[in-house]
């Protein structure tokens, strides 16, 4: 008789008891969630709040434009938008147009996925010189991120350096060394393309402060760089020492990535180095020390300190400082080394960690007055792993949420977004609905038909608005 | 009645683990977005017919009449089962990371190069590790069993570690 329950409360009750739900943050972990608690409530109203008037987060931003098929997981997200109890709310920006008390008092849940969108510093002398640039600003550069479209970035020097061995790295390392007609036919923006076009960077080097066996960068993405047309990977012999000796003992994935880099090594010590080539040039056990800089406080090398490891045993095995230093010449650095969460309301706690303090997604549970807070994608986790663990992270919490949900007796209506709209948002800031990201969306493919290319992307919050509001 | 009963139907298929394939209408919103359209298509005849056993997140058993030719990941989207595909089958996630069983392990073709790199991003990597996006019904395959890996807690207290992005 469950069945005839279910219909009953879908038929006859009235919408005031569907709980509502509200996602901070339109990317991954946000979408996923979504789709997850739509999937397995009965009936329950989602809103969907963004920052930018654009959804899909790192998905649009993020990732490479060399990886379209990463990005069809857009189809998915939009099915979910799609369906009549999901709202998409862009150009609200939480802690400036709204605060976190303000949405637990008018929805039954409310789940933080906004993410971590600054990157880490390293601490050290001249970082903030002329033409070090910030890994993941230059993604946003590429990708067409509002913020990021004005990156002053300098690619006349034929040196560049990236500190980091992570997949941005990579991400980093491709995109500069990719022969140019190749990313013609991506959806790399206009502004991005025309300066690689003019780019002369033909060195990259790729630094680690650890070893071989410990780079964060996986294969998938060293594969792709390592078969890259006119370009050349030349490792250093001494970094490899014992390293085959190990490579039995190691897990899988480890093992396999490190057979990768020793194939690799061989080939480069049998290949002469062709002249037009570009040269890919990882180096390891080097941590910057200090930038150098010219005159005019623009980068000139980095100072590296040598580490070594110590410890026989690889689990045991630690990376220290020598004595030792290395200078680097380069005219262009990219800092790699992570990304961080900001604290998008003085109401959020933060952890040691600086993520958001939860026990299985649930961050708040002590106020009867105000919805329960919960925490889903890098905002919790971390800013690591790939989608498949924010998928994992995201609908573990909204199985949390919906259980929750199921239990919870939603005898008041607390309003949801009417309510947020009415009593605090200034009209000023126009939101962009689902319909308006399908209009900006339909005159960017509109605008890359033009140019060969998937999608030429509106990189301007404005010019967003104007296509979006009619 | 008919009315009644077809929104009991609905609704229970939206809500029950199932056996059945889902209405088509339901999944499909919007046209440019259908992807699977071979595994909507019901097997012709009995030789066309493979059995196929998906072992869901909470250990539960379900019985799907495949056919020759079906993509084991839209299958599993046909009749409901939880397997995520965010890259569309295109090789670039470990959505549908699936264990398959020893027996019918040796019988499907060697994972290609790509597939292994992407299953080395998988948490709880076994040896009959694979993606489901990989895996195309043959006869042989008849009573294939695939087992999605758990849902895990957390990733740290598992002692799982997910690569740095």
């Amino acid at each position: 008789m469950n069945f005839i329950k279910l219909v009953s409360i879908r038929n006859f009750s009235s919408s005031r008891n569907i709980p509502r739900v509200c996602i901070v943050g339109a990317g991954p972990a946000g979408f996923y969630a979504a789709m997850h608690i739509t999937k397995n409530l009965p009936a329950v109203n989602v809103d969907i709040i963004e920052k930018l008037p654009v959804p899909f987060g790192l998905i649009r931003y993020g990732v490479a434009p060399d990886h379209p098929e990463v990005k069809n997981v857009i189809n998915q997200f939009t099915k979910v938008a799609q369906q009549p109890n999901v709202n998409f709310y862009g150009n609200v920006t939480l802690g400036k147009d709204i605060r976190i008390s303000q949405l637990r008092q008018h929805y039954d849940a409310v789940l933080l996925t906004y993410g971590a969108e600054e990157d880490k510093t390293l601490g050290i002398e001249n970082e903030e010189a002329d033409n070090i640039v910030a890994a993941r600003r230059f993604v946003g550069w590429y990708n067409g991120l509002p913020s990021d479209k004005d990156l002053k970035i300098d690619l006349s020097g034929d040196t560049a350096a990236i500190l980091g061995q992570g997949n941005v790295a990579l991400d980093v390392a491709r995109i500069l060394l990719t022969p140019i007609n190749e990313l013609k036919s991506t959806d790399i923006t206009d502004h991005a393309l025309n300066a690689l076009a003019e780019s002369k960077i033909k060195e990259v080097y790729l630094i680690g402060r650890r070893g071989p066996l410990q780079v964060a960068f996986t294969i998938k993405e060293l594969r792709e760089q390592l078969k890259l047309s006119n370009c050349q990977t030349v490792w250093r012999n001494q970094d490899f020492e014992g390293v085959e000796n190990m490579i039995n003992d190691l897990p899988r994935p480890r093992k396999r990535l490190t057979e990768l880099m020793l194939k690799s090594l061989n080939e480069y010590k049998s290949i002469p180095i062709h002249n037009d080539n570009k040269l890919f040039k990882p180096i390891f056990f080097r941590a910057p020390k200090k930038i150098l800089v010219n005159s005019h406080k623009k980068i000139t090398g980095i100072d590296l300190i040598c580490n070594e490891l110590q410890g026989n045993k690889l689990e045991e095995q630690k990376c220290v400082a020598t004595a030792n230093t290395e200078i680097l010449n380069c005219s262009l650095a990219f800092r790699s080394i992570g990304y961080k969460c900001v604290k998008a309301d003085d109401e959020i706690v933060f952890n040691s960690n600086g993520l958001v303090e939860n026990s299985k997604g649930i961050v708040d549970n002590n106020s009867n007055t105000l919805a329960k807070l919960y925490v889903a994608g890098w905002l919790g986790t971390g800013p690591i792993g790939v989608i498949l663990h924010t998928m994992g992270n995201a609908f573990q919490v909204a199985k949390v949420m919906c259980d929750d949900l199921k239990n919870k007796d939603c005898f008041t209506d607390k309003g949801g977004f009417e309510e947020i709209k009415k009593n605090y948002i200034k009209n000023s800031s126009p939101i962009v609905n689902w319909e308006g990201w399908e209009r900006i969306d339909k005159y960017e493919i509109e605008q890359g038909k033009l140019r060969n290319k998937p999608r030429e992307k509106v990189c301007s919050i404005e010019k967003m608005i104007d296509i979006a509001i009619i | 009645m008919f009315a009644i009963k077809r929104i009991l139907t609905t609704y229970n298929l939206k809500s029950v683990r199932i056996k059945t394939p889902l209405p088509v209408k339901q999944i499909h919103l919007t046209s440019g977005l259908w992807h699977g359209e071979y595994e909507w298509k019901d097997p012709k005849s009995e030789d066309e017919v493979v059995n196929v056993v998906y072992i869901d997140k909470n250990g539960e058993r379900v019985n799907v009449r495949g056919k020759v030719g079906d993509n084991v990941l839209y299958l599993a989207h046909r009749y409901g089962i939880e397997m995520e595909g965010a890259c569309e089958a295109s090789l670039a996630c470990t959505t549908c990371h699936v264990y398959v069983n020893y027996e019918h392990l040796d019988k499907l073709p060697p994972s290609e190069e790509k597939e292994d790199d992407l299953l080395d991003m998988a948490p709880f990597l076994k040896e009959n590790s694979r993606l489901g996006c990989q895996i195309v019904l043959t006869k042989e395959l008849e009573g294939i069993e695939l087992t999605l890996p758990k849902a895990t807690r957390n990733f740290y207290v598992d002692g799982h570690k997910p690569t740095p992005h």
